[in-house]
């Protein structure tokens, strides 16, 4: 028989998939929301923890917020704008205009095509989209929303195991995951009050929603993340699951080595001198950065995983599959 | 090249500009220590919520008023304070209020829209308050004349365009032109003339609710006395953004995204007719300059001086790593420096350690105030 034969192993999986171990609990829900501050790799690893279900089988969508188009970018797609777009076998990708969303909005709520028309040409109408403070954040989480339904009021809706959500960087952050709460507030009464709730449960549900943070190994982005954390609990009522640390460098080298290295780097001229520097760096920055790493851990609730710096010159999809498997 | 010093010669405003994430506030921060270090009486402002430039400053807090960094800090430091550094964090809900008590013709009147709903969520929530309220603050303090220098770190906005458009699209806002000639206080849809407003305002009354039109309206007439004081003073604001002795300093990192962000967002203050001083690109990996011998048996050659094989090829990986992040920096920094003509990019390179005190502010300040010769020494001086 073939599989006892040596150095082929028939009856193993390929190590991909043998790696592939399901991220607990995270990739099972419904909706994933990943958030973080501006520039720590939030679109990545959105794509990633896409890139990961999407391997796992799951029909997965990944969205991004306010006309935002870094995930279709990572895929060397052309913009994929208010529509569902195939990137790869099971891997669906979105970037929701909160317009596009209010009109989508209006069309399920009026029936009568004449009345749409002549609502959507209204100066007033628009104007007092605009002016309402939250709605464009309110229709779109509206949609995010409605892409996680089973029973999909769209034409032609596809259904998704797996609604993943690029959140705007924080600052902002909170404050657009707290729209539905804070308009059933201001709207006391009529439909939108009681679709504000439905968001706002949608948003808490933590059997169903789960939050990442992403972070950066560097002193003020972990006391952000752990004040993240504590608003998204207190204000938003959103238990964050996992905090991803983003961009650790390896340990490459050991302080005995670190030593020798620095007398080389005194003693050498050239090359060998510039290298050992280069080494020093790293040593001193994978060092500091364990030491951030320590400290998130101790201050943060939700468990937290590294993810590797890529020493590559721009992030592509490739680079997404890498941290894909690094994820567990 | 043009040294920071130059470019901030006889300037009363510094804009540090750019998208999130590149270390705006860092950059704010070390520029207004270093003109403070040299002399000047400076003030930075910064609206970020997260806090970053009192950590920074080693401040506990900051209000929504200038506060002095302690001079002594700076000489535990080595710092030579010649002038003085304040700091203030903005609140923009704050900001908002004062603004409305100036400008309220009366005391009714400014209750009517501090107490509003909506005011309220506008004056702390509406995408570009914040940025309209950070030009306010600038305007006011830069009124009262009390510093030679205002250092503005923009908010963290996502689109650059958002922040330069913010004093005019609050103000369309709170003017509400089409709105106001179609509603008043007493029955919304009363006086509403023509069926397509009606219909439009009656559908959506039927998604906001009725309860949300009111305040609206409300809103609107609370502010109508304001418009015309609100519309003068954001004149004054652009008149004072594109002033000869305001200067923008575009902020970004050298990765491929953060550049093209640069690119764009120096157009955009081209377009706005809006004083462009220069461009400082952070945490760039600098080239090692003194590549002699020969680089291909880099391995063969570290082996043998560190007797470790190991360790040699350990080492020759990370600095082919490293010089790869590199050249991928000179590229990108050559390709911004030809796209905005300008002869100003400042280069800070990616530190050691990680800055976030006044230490690491005063080691940033080398790279910012260095001049061309010392530039070009400080990169030779290391890998």
């Amino acid at each position: 028989m073939r599989g006892y034969s040596d150095g082929d192993p028939l009856f193993l999986p390929p190590p991909e998939i043998a790696r592939n171990c399901p991220i607990p609990n995270l990739l099972d829900k419904r909706l994933v929301i990943v958030t973080g501050k501006g520039g720590v790799g939030k679109t990545t690893v959105a794509v990633a923890l896409g890139l990961r279900a999407a391997g796992e089988g799951k029909r997965t969508i990944v969205c991004e917020v306010a006309s935002q188009e870094n995930a279709s970018r990572m895929f060397a797609h052309t913009a994929v704008g208010f529509h569902e777009v195939e990137m790869e076998e099971n891997l669906w990708s979105i970037s929701i205009d909160p317009d596009e969303s209010m009109r989508e909005y209006v069309l399920l709520q009026l029936k009568v095509r004449a009345m749409r028309d002549l609502l959507f040409r209204s100066r007033i109408f628009n104007y007092l989209a605009a002016a309402t403070p939250g709605l464009k954040e309110l229709v779109t989480i509206g949609k995010i929303w409605e892409l996680a339904q089973l029973d999909r009021k769209v034409k032609q809706g596809r259904k998704y195991d797996l609604v993943i959500v690029d959140a705007p960087a924080t600052g902002h952050g909170v404050g657009f995951l707290q729209t539905p709460r804070t308009f059933a507030s201001i709207a006391r009464v009529g439909p939108i009050h009681s679709q504000a709730q439905t968001l706002d449960r949608f948003i808490t549900d933590h059997e169903h929603t789960g939050t990442a943070i992403v972070a950066l190994p560097e002193e003020m982005p972990v006391n952000e993340s752990m004040t993240l954390e504590r608003d998204l609990r207190d204000e938003v009522g959103v238990a964050v699951d996992r905090v991803y640390l983003n961009g650790l460098y390896p340990e490459r080298f050991s302080k005995a080595e670190a030593e020798k290295l620095a007398r080389l780097a005194e003693e050498e001229n050239g090359a060998a001198r510039s290298a050992a520097r280069a080494a020093l760096s790293e040593f001193g920055r994978a060092r500091s950065q364990r030491a951030q790493l320590s400290r998130l851990r101790r201050g943060v609730e939700a468990s937290v995983k590294t993810l590797p710096f890529l020493f590559e010159p721009e992030l592509g999809v490739e680079a997404a599959r890498r941290l894909a498997r690094k994820l567990g | 090249m043009a040294s920071l010093n130059e470019v901030l010669e006889g300037k009363a405003i510094c804009i540090c500009a750019g998208s999130g994430g590149v270390g705006k506030t860092t950059t704010s921060a070390a520029i207004a220590s270093g003109m403070a270090a040299q002399g000047l009486k400076v003030c930075v402002l910064t609206i970020d919520p997260a806090k970053r430039l009192a950590d920074s400053l080693g401040l506990k807090e900051l209000g929504n008023e200038a506060r002095r960094v302690d001079p002594s800090l700076f000489e535990a430091q080595g710092v030579e304070m010649k002038g003085e550094l304040w700091a203030m964090m903005l609140d923009a809900k704050a900001t908002f209020d004062e603004l409305i008590a100036r400008q309220a013709p009366d005391e009714e009147s400014r209750d009517r829209v501090l107490n509003n709903r909506i005011y309220q969520q506008i004056s702390s929530a509406l995408a570009g308050s914040q940025e309209y309220m950070a030009m306010e603050k600038l305007f006011e303090l830069h009124t009262e004349g009390d510093f030679d220098l205002l250092v503005l770190d923009t908010p963290p906005t996502r689109n650059a365009l958002d922040f330069l458009d913010a004093p005019k699209r609050l103000t369309q806002f709170i003017e509400g032109k089409s709105l106001r000639v179609f509603m008043k206080p007493t029955g919304l849809a009363a006086k509403v003339t023509g069926r397509g407003v009606s219909v439009a305002l009656s559908v959506f009354k039927r998604i906001v609710g009725f309860d949300l039109l009111a305040d609206l309206a409300e809103f609107f007439n609370a502010f109508s006395g304001m418009v015309d004081g609100f519309q003068a003073r954001a004149k004054r604001v652009n008149k004072l953004l594109a002033d000869p002795a305001t200067c923008f300093l575009v902020v970004c990192g050298p990765q491929g995204e953060p550049i093209d962000e640069a690119v764009y967002f120096h157009r955009k203050l081209v377009e706005a007719k809006l004083p462009f001083g220069g461009v400082v690109v952070n945490k760039v990996h600098y080239p090692a300059d003194e590549l002699q011998g020969d680089i291909e048996d880099l391995p063969g050659t570290l082996a043998e001086k560190l007797g470790d094989p190991d360790l040699a090829k350990r080492v020759a990986a990370n600095f082919a790593d490293y010089q790869a992040l590199a050249e991928r920096d000179a590229h990108n920094i050559d390709h911004l420096a030809s796209e905005l003509r300008t002869s100003v990019v400042i280069r800070v390179p990616h530190l050691d350690e990680d800055v976030h005190d006044l230490a690491g502010l005063a080691q940033i300040d080398r790279y910012l105030f260095a001049t061309a010769e010392q530039r070009v020494e400080m990169a030779a001086g290391r890998a």
